[in-house]
């Protein structure tokens, strides 16, 4: 069984809670007594149905106000899979809880009601999942039933989409007509669709081949801790423990050690008391080299051939998330895999119109949940792939060093 | 773990390599962390983590217990043969002599769990612990289901549910000021089933509570508490013996049992997925006083 991270995201009409509680129902992740609380709670506010959202609304004000203020995480499971869903509210904060939401996620989800076809939400939804590069997306058309599960409807938002699509990286699309409230095309195939000849919703999210969205080439193993232990039995024991973040490390690999530049060999891969043969993401493993070097937290061993380029300068998509907004000359703290250092903002280069992909580059700052094209210079130089080429030495967040608060989210275009 | 050709992990096994990740990362980065110990699967599950998070070197942090005074001794048994193999320094705070200094405040109506609250925010402040490892999971509580691996705690140890930053990627954000600290969740991702599975797979040691047994109890409200010293029966409350065993580990007064007889972990790998009822909302009188019972607490400062 292996595991699959999904991401959705929605307001209250348009089915989600809907069916992400039939997914959750239907898989028994439900338990009776959180069920009852919900229909207690539906029954007190004087609803006429089972308002599933309940069930993810977990803070005080969010049953008060009635709205979905963060990031809920759910967990169901097949016999084939576990699923963590990440499900983030339409609204409020939508930026950044859609970023978040989608920076671990395999798969996302967008609904459209089939009634109403494309939305601004819907489309918005979609362009973020393509930013963060989430490998598959899938296009549930939802509330079916109530355009008589007509083809016709299925096949125009299909069209649509696709043709909005091929402005965005979008490498694997899956468009499934759904109801959520009735249950079609959820679990099961549906029969009152027999023109889609395509899986159900679950029999996707199953089967869809994720093994092989990871980078199997490019080894990066970001050093995240160096072990030890000082005892008897393990003296002269040095192993750089950290998570693989790219390619397939072995015993014996001849390696590159950044930013010093020394090259050496893999003598071992520890996992816990074991000795592995190979380490792959994402593995968290203790690597021994065969020299003694000098090797810290922050620093990268890659292959002698295949490194990323150290650099100061950096060009990448930026999602902000400060209250204040991003500002030329503004300095930041910034995290980047296992590094640490301190970046200014040389230029806010465009604005990123998330409904329209418009470039606006007269505004020379980035508010609240924008999203947009900065020029970064750090102190210390980044270790970096484009994110389009490996998710975790392309990301990095930026930090207010005066709050400590988590401001930004960015993604690496270049580096030089 | 052997050789694999095609290169994909099981789900456990993707689990413990995050919860490794984020061990590692708060050994990195926090001057002073500890693991907060309860004695329970959980937190059992966290050392065994931490021990291979680090090993062959030791847990490069102590483990902290806030002794609620109501504690079964087989917790405390199982808590001490996990002490000794690993050999790491456990600090106690007890919650009796927190009533004694005067930390908190025993009304008699106020329960030991609650008051656990500030005899830990207590022990955090003097001991100077920057970060500590509770084995809160999401799936647990829908208060739980929104709280970040990393999250922050102000001066007066409170969570601030609307404000929380933002955790993305792996990248987690361990800044804090002066007299904050950090509340790291290792075991986010995990499900009740998860870890069953991986207690099973690891043949970890677990208090003999969670296994089928005899046991003196009686009915209150609704959940089968065992009788003990620190309980006092209501009128009409009777004690009979029957075999069951505990989903949770807490203050023994508001922790409940369940009938059982399941007696090994794969018994009860197969109950706890054929159960219906949480197992807190079965077994945990602490939880239920309010719908936001647990966000209350953890405001305040709780696990």
């Amino acid at each position: 069984m292996d595991l699959l991270r999904f991401a959705t995201a929605g307001s209250v009409d348009d089915g989600k809670s809907t069916l992400i509680g039939r997914l959750l129902l239907d898989s028994k992740a439900i338990f009776e007594d959180q069920l009852e609380a919900v229909e207690q709670t539906s029954m007190a506010r004087g609803y006429d149905y089972t308002d599933l959202a309940l069930l993810t609304d977990g803070l005080r004000s969010e049953r008060e106000q009635g709205i979905t203020i963060d990031v809920a995480y759910r967990y169901f499971a097949t016999p084939r899979r576990k699923f963590i869903i990440a499900d983030t509210p339409g609204h409020v904060q939508y930026t950044r809880n859609m970023v978040t939401g989608a920076s671990t996620a395999n798969l996302g989800l967008v609904l459209v009601d089939a009634r109403q076809g494309l939305t601004e939400h819907s489309r918005r939804h979609a362009v973020i999942l393509s930013l963060l590069r989430v490998p598959h997306l899938v296009l549930a058309v939802n509330k079916m039933d109530l355009v008589g599960y007509d083809e016709a409807v299925y096949e125009q938002i299909q069209a649509d989409f696709q043709s909005f699509a091929t402005k965005l990286t979008i490498p694997d699309l899956t468009v499934i007509p759904i109801s959520a409230l009735k249950g079609d095309n959820v679990v099961t195939r549906s029969t009152n669709m027999p023109w889609y000849e395509g899986p159900s919703l679950l029999h996707h999210l199953e089967h869809v081949h994720v093994a092989s969205d990871r980078d199997l080439v490019d080894t990066r193993f970001p050093v995240q801790y160096v072990v030890r232990p000082k005892s008897d039995d393990f003296h002269d024991y040095r192993g750089y423990a950290g998570r693989v973040a790219g390619g397939v490390l072995k015993p014996g690999d001849e390696v590159l050690v950044l930013p010093s530049g020394f090259t050496t060999t893999i003598e071992a891969i520890d996992n816990f008391d074991q000795e592995v043969a190979e380490a792959f993401p994402p593995m968290s493993v203790t690597v021994r080299l065969a020299d003694d070097l000098d090797v810290s937290r922050g620093d990268m061993i890659c292959r002698p051939h295949n490194a990323p380029k150290p650099s100061q300068d950096i060009d990448a998509m930026v999602c902000w998330m400060g209250t204040a907004p991003l500002r030329p000359r503004q300095k930041l703290a910034i995290k980047h895999t296992t590094r640490a250092g301190r970046t200014m903002v040389k230029d806010v280069q465009y604005r990123l119109d998330v409904n329209t992909l418009h470039r606006d580059q007269e505004t020379k700052e980035l508010a609240l949940n924008e999203i947009g094209r900065v020029q970064l210079r750090t102190t210390v130089p980044l270790l970096c792939d484009p994110y389009s080429k490996n998710r975790t030495t392309g990301s990095f967040v930026l930090i207010d060093e005066a709050t400590g608060v988590t401001v930004g989210a960015g993604m690496i275009l270049s580096a030089d | 773990m052997t050789a694999q050709t095609d290169y994909r992990l099981s789900q456990l096994d993707e689990l413990e390599a995050e919860s490794i990740h984020v061990f590692r990362e708060v050994a990195a980065e926090f001057e002073k962390p500890v693991l907060m110990f309860s004695g329970g699967k959980d937190s059992i599950c966290m050392m065994r983590l931490a021990e291979k998070a680090f090993y062959p070197a030791k847990i490069p942090f102590p483990v902290l217990q806030v002794d609620t005074g109501y504690d079964f001794a087989e917790v405390l048994e199982t808590r001490d043969h996990w002490v000794d193999r690993l050999g790491v320094r456990l600090v106690v705070a007890s919650v009796e002599k927190a009533i004694a200094d005067g930390v908190v405040v025993d009304d008699g109506k106020t329960s030991r769990n609650r008051l656990q609250i500030g005899t830990l925010l207590n022990v955090l402040e003097q001991e100077g612990f920057t970060a500590a490892f509770g084995g809160g999971r999401r799936d647990e509580e829908k208060a739980r289901a929104k709280e970040r691996i990393y999250s922050h705690r102000d001066d007066f140890g409170q969570w601030d549910p609307k404000n929380q930053r933002p955790e993305v990627w792996s990248l987690y954000n361990g800044r804090i000021r002066q007299g904050e600290h950090m509340r790291v969740f290792p075991l986010s991702n995990w499900t009740e089933l998860d870890i069953w599975h991986y207690i099973d797979r690891e043949q970890i040691e677990i208090p003999s509570i969670y296994f089928a047994h005899r046991r003196r109890v009686f009915e209150r409200d609704g959940m089968l508490l065992g009788e003990s010293d620190n309980v006092t029966l209501k009128p009409g409350e009777a004690v009979t013996e029957r075999t069951v065993r505990f989903r949770t580990v807490g203050d023994m007064t508001l922790t409940g049992c369940v009938e059982s007889t399941a007696s090994t972990t794969a018994e009860i790998i197969e109950e706890v997925a054929a159960s219906r009822i949480t197992e807190r909302g079965a077994t945990r009188g602490d939880d239920r006083f309010s719908e936001a019972a647990m966000e209350d607490r953890k405001r305040e400062g709780y696990f």
